[in-house]
């Protein structure tokens, strides 16, 4: 028995002609976010499973408390809501590998996270009830702090990018991580909004 | 060996071009700086690997202790409150950081290899991965040994794993240890669903992934799905206790039976992550020992892809014995009698392949022969107990002790000492003995099954399960020394292991690359493999590479070796898709996982752990990311853009 017979030039692959990095779903970037998203998805489900399965426990909704107000709720929407264009935009410029472009969006959608997180901190106080009032509170604290969770942190992430273009040593797969840094963004927007019509309309409706 | 060989089998041992394939890529780490910082998938997965089987050890001994304590009835040997932190403890390692995490090593260590990569996809995350769950698994055994471990059952119930009446810390221990355990087993399933889908050595199409490689990615799905549910259960879990919320708590409008759904919408698929990755290594094993390839391959696959959807209908037949409405029971009830229908035909698939092969019978199909044995005993009883009036006579008695038994040491255990016996060449060199490997398998199998046989007529007695002790005028006695004593027996089978394990670690005949004479690509590589697995990432043109003449048609060229990189490919056909320069070793995942232990036991004690803690957390990942200017020069000499 000999070694598989190597048969140059019919099927050998040369790699020097392949890029060294890639966006959208050829990037291991890629997998690794939509995995970590579709984890924290699937939690994000389970909260909002577990706030309606409190609610079958009691007559009215919510228990003992006024709906949290709709003010802030609303406000914060609206700003996240806004916040996807810069997102597509730094998306964008990472894209055409635009440095310029990538630092001054990466900045405005930096902008938006903290006037997000700030405005975070005022609808905790219009929620018109605690964590430890009833089981209705804790299913409200868990799903806004579940949230809260990811905003920071993606902020956080989005800051410590945005610092490494101000200062490098960059490469271009750093383009890759703003488009996937926008993904995730795209994430943390897309969970808030089933989220905000859970806290915000839910116990009006039901 | 006197395996017959098939046309085109390689034994390619002695081979100069094999020497320069497989010497190591430069840059490996070594020393004890190497130790802590390595981010090579083999080395961690088999540290993973090593980690659980002592953590199984462990627990076996926590079993063996619990069966001298029920050997003879009125027994005075372990108090009911150890007793309760024994079981606990028991139930909670064997689930959490024996049967789930080894199963993912095995995955860890062999995935990239049978896919023809030179690494698995984010290894420093693995590395991360790993150190959590060590932490995570000493913790649970230091508050063991300091009489804090958890006693509410491996299920952590509430009320009684609630504020009310977990006392102490207990309960909180049990929480945090699922909280280091998940994120953990969450992390290495993305990295191994990225590594299936990305990283195929190219030609190596959907259809010719090995059946080891989908039974992981299967389950690397079901993980995914299930998991976050039992991190939400413990979560609220805790925060009832620390901090006041009221989740289960009924009087404040909370349920006790959300924990359960909650924990049993993670648990019953955990029962599957850790039974199909078990089937993988079975299909592995099946097609070597009958010298033919696995009949049925698109059976095989759409099969384990039923198994993860159904295995998400069955949760409530854990709850039967609640309150729940009758006409969902039938549906659970139906849905579990289902599940018997994919891993049947798995088991004739199997069949017509050792039936049509010319078998030989080695140590690893012995272990496969008796999985199939206990499997299909374990899954009778639970053809049994899914029917809901049994299930209420039998519900927490020793007749399920022995089911899950049956199901869980039938469905993993054997297939992992198959596994170990058939692949422990490939990872340290040597053959493990197969006279040794024999006398191990008839000690377990004999053992196994004096154990716990008897435990279903227990249960059908009416013994109750996680009782301390019983009185002499039951008439449990005598099958319960006849449970003890296969208990030991199955003890110094795993003992034998052991020794055949250090024996042959020293004296074991030299193995070569291909001993087995098997078909799939993990064998195509020196064993044990070197730091970055091949110099020559090969084209692949057959589902059986190292059986098909051809198999393996040529090499991919121009990857760079310093800094070592790899080549992506596409999700379903493997065409080369660009190249990727591979993380480079660093100390800083270990770093990162020491800050999250701090954040995570500190937070057992004070809520404002979380806050305080994150920043360490943040700070080592920040650094753990942050990339140096030497490294970004060296990626730019090799950049291309797309």
């Amino acid at each position: 028995m000999s070694e598989v017979v190597l048969d140059p030039g019919s099927r050998d692959v040369d790699a020097r002609a392949l890029p060294s990095y890639a966006f959208g779903t050829s990037s291991l970037m890629w997998w690794g976010t939509v995995g970590v998203a579709a984890i924290e998805g699937t939690a994000f489900a389970l909260a909002i499973i577990m706030y309606f399965y409190v609610r079958t426990r009691v007559q009215t909704w919510p228990p003992s408390a006024d709906p949290p107000e709709l003010i802030w709720g609303t406000v914060n929407t609206l700003i996240l809501l806004a916040s996807l264009i810069p997102n597509q935009l730094a998306k964008k410029a990472g894209e055409r590998q635009d440095l310029r472009g990538v630092r001054i969006w990466l900045c405005v959608c930096l902008l938006f996270a903290i006037a997000f997180i700030v405005v975070r901190g005022f609808e905790y106080t219009a929620l018109n009830v605690k964590w430890d009032t009833n089981a209705y509170g804790s299913a409200v604290w868990f799903l806004l702090s579940l949230h809260t969770t990811h905003l920071v942190t993606d902020t956080f992430d989005s800051a410590v990018l945005a610092a490494l273009f101000f200062t490098g040593p960059l490469e271009g797969k750093r383009y890759a991580d703003v488009s996937e840094n926008a993904l995730y963004w795209y994430f943390v927007v897309g969970a808030w909004l089933p989220i905000y019509v859970v806290l915000y309309w839910a116990p009006r409706w039901m | 060996m006197s395996t017959p060989a098939l046309p085109g089998s390689s034994d390619v041992f002695a081979d100069p071009a094999r020497d320069a394939r497989d010497a190591p890529l430069p840059e490996e780490s070594v020393g004890l700086w190497g130790f802590l910082t390595t981010i090579d998938h083999k080395r961690i997965g088999l540290r993973f690997i090593v980690t659980a089987f002592g953590f199984f050890v462990l627990a076996g001994i926590l079993a063996l202790l619990m069966r001298l304590q029920l050997a003879v009835p009125e027994n005075g040997l372990i108090g009911p409150d150890r007793y309760n932190q024994i079981f606990t403890t028991h139930g909670t390692t064997m689930m959490f950081i024996f049967a789930v995490p080894i199963m993912a090593a095995l995955g860890v260590y062999l995935v990239p290899l049978m896919l023809g990569t030179r690494n698995i996809a984010f290894p420093r995350m693995i590395a991360y991965a790993y150190w959590l769950y060590l932490f995570g698994g000493l913790m649970l055994y230091t508050a063991f040994v300091l009489d804090v471990g958890p006693d509410a059952g491996w299920f952590s119930y509430v009320p009684l794993a609630g504020p009310q009446y977990g006392v102490g810390k207990r309960s909180d221990f049990w929480a945090q240890l699922i909280t280091f355990t998940e994120v953990s087993g969450l992390l290495v399933t993305v990295s191994i669903i990225t590594t299936v889908f990305k990283l195929r050595a190219p030609g190596m199409t959907i259809e010719r992934i090995p059946l080891f490689v989908w039974a992981q990615l299967v389950t690397m799905f079901m993980t995914m799905f299930a998991m976050p549910a039992v991190m939400v259960a413990s979560t609220a879990l805790i925060l009832d206790r620390l901090v006041g919320t009221h989740f289960f708590n009924y009087a404040e409008g909370g349920d006790a039976l959300l924990w359960q759904h909650l924990f049993w919408f993670f648990g019953h698929p955990e029962v599957y992550m850790i039974f199909v990755p078990g089937l993988g290594v079975v299909s592995a094993i099946v097609p070597v020992f009958a010298r033919r390839p696995q009949f049925g391959y698109p059976a095989m696959v759409v099969s384990l892809i039923a198994t993860a959807f159904l295995s998400f209908g069955l949760w409530v037949h854990h709850m039967f014995a609640t309150a729940l409405p009758d006409v969902g029971k039938v549906l659970f009830t139906a849905a579990s009698m289902a599940i018997a229908i994919p891993t049947a035909v798995q088991l004739f698939c199997w069949t017509v392949t050792l039936w049509t092969g010319k078998t030989v019978l080695r140590t690893p199909l012995w272990f496969v022969l008796g999985f199939f044995f206990i499997l299909v005993l374990g899954g009778l009883t639970g053809i049994m107990v899914s029917s809901v009036p049994l299930d209420l006579q039998l519900h927490d008695t020793y007749f399920v002790v022995a089911h899950l038994h049956y199901v869980l040491i039938g469905g993993a255990v054997f297939p992992l000492f198959a596994g170990f016996h058939y692949w422990f060449p490939k990872v340290t060199g040597r053959m493990m003995d197969e006279q040794l490997g024999r006398w191990t398998f008839w000690l377990m199998f004999i053992g196994f099954n004096v154990a716990f046989f008897p435990m279903h007529i227990l249960g059908l007695e009416g013994m109750p399960r996680r009782v301390y002790t019983y009185s002499a005028a039951m008439g449990w006695g005598a099958l319960n020394m006849t449970a003890t004593v296969g208990a030991i027996v199955l003890g110094f089978g795993i003992l034998l292991f052991a020794v055949n394990v250090a024996r042959s670690l020293r004296y074991g005949a030299l193995a070569g690359a291909n001993p087995w004479q098997a078909d799939t690509l993990e064998w195509w590589y020196s064993s044990p493999p070197a730091f970055g697995n091949t110099h020559r990432i090969p084209v692949i043109t057959s589902r059986t590479p190292l059986w098909t003449p051809g198999g393996i048609a040529g090499e991919v060229r121009g990857l760079s070796r310093s800094p070592p990189e790899t080549l992506v490919t596409s999700g379903l056909e493997a065409h080369p898709d660009h190249r990727v320069a591979m993380p480079t070793p660093t100390i800083w995942p270990l770093i990162s996982a020491i800050a999250t232990t701090v954040l995570f036991i500190g937070s057992i004690f004070t809520p404002w752990a979380v806050v305080w803690g994150s920043i360490p957390v943040a700070i080592a990942l920040t650094i753990w990311f942050w990339p140096t200017r030497a490294e970004a020069r060296r990626h730019r000499a090799l950049e291309k853009s797309p």
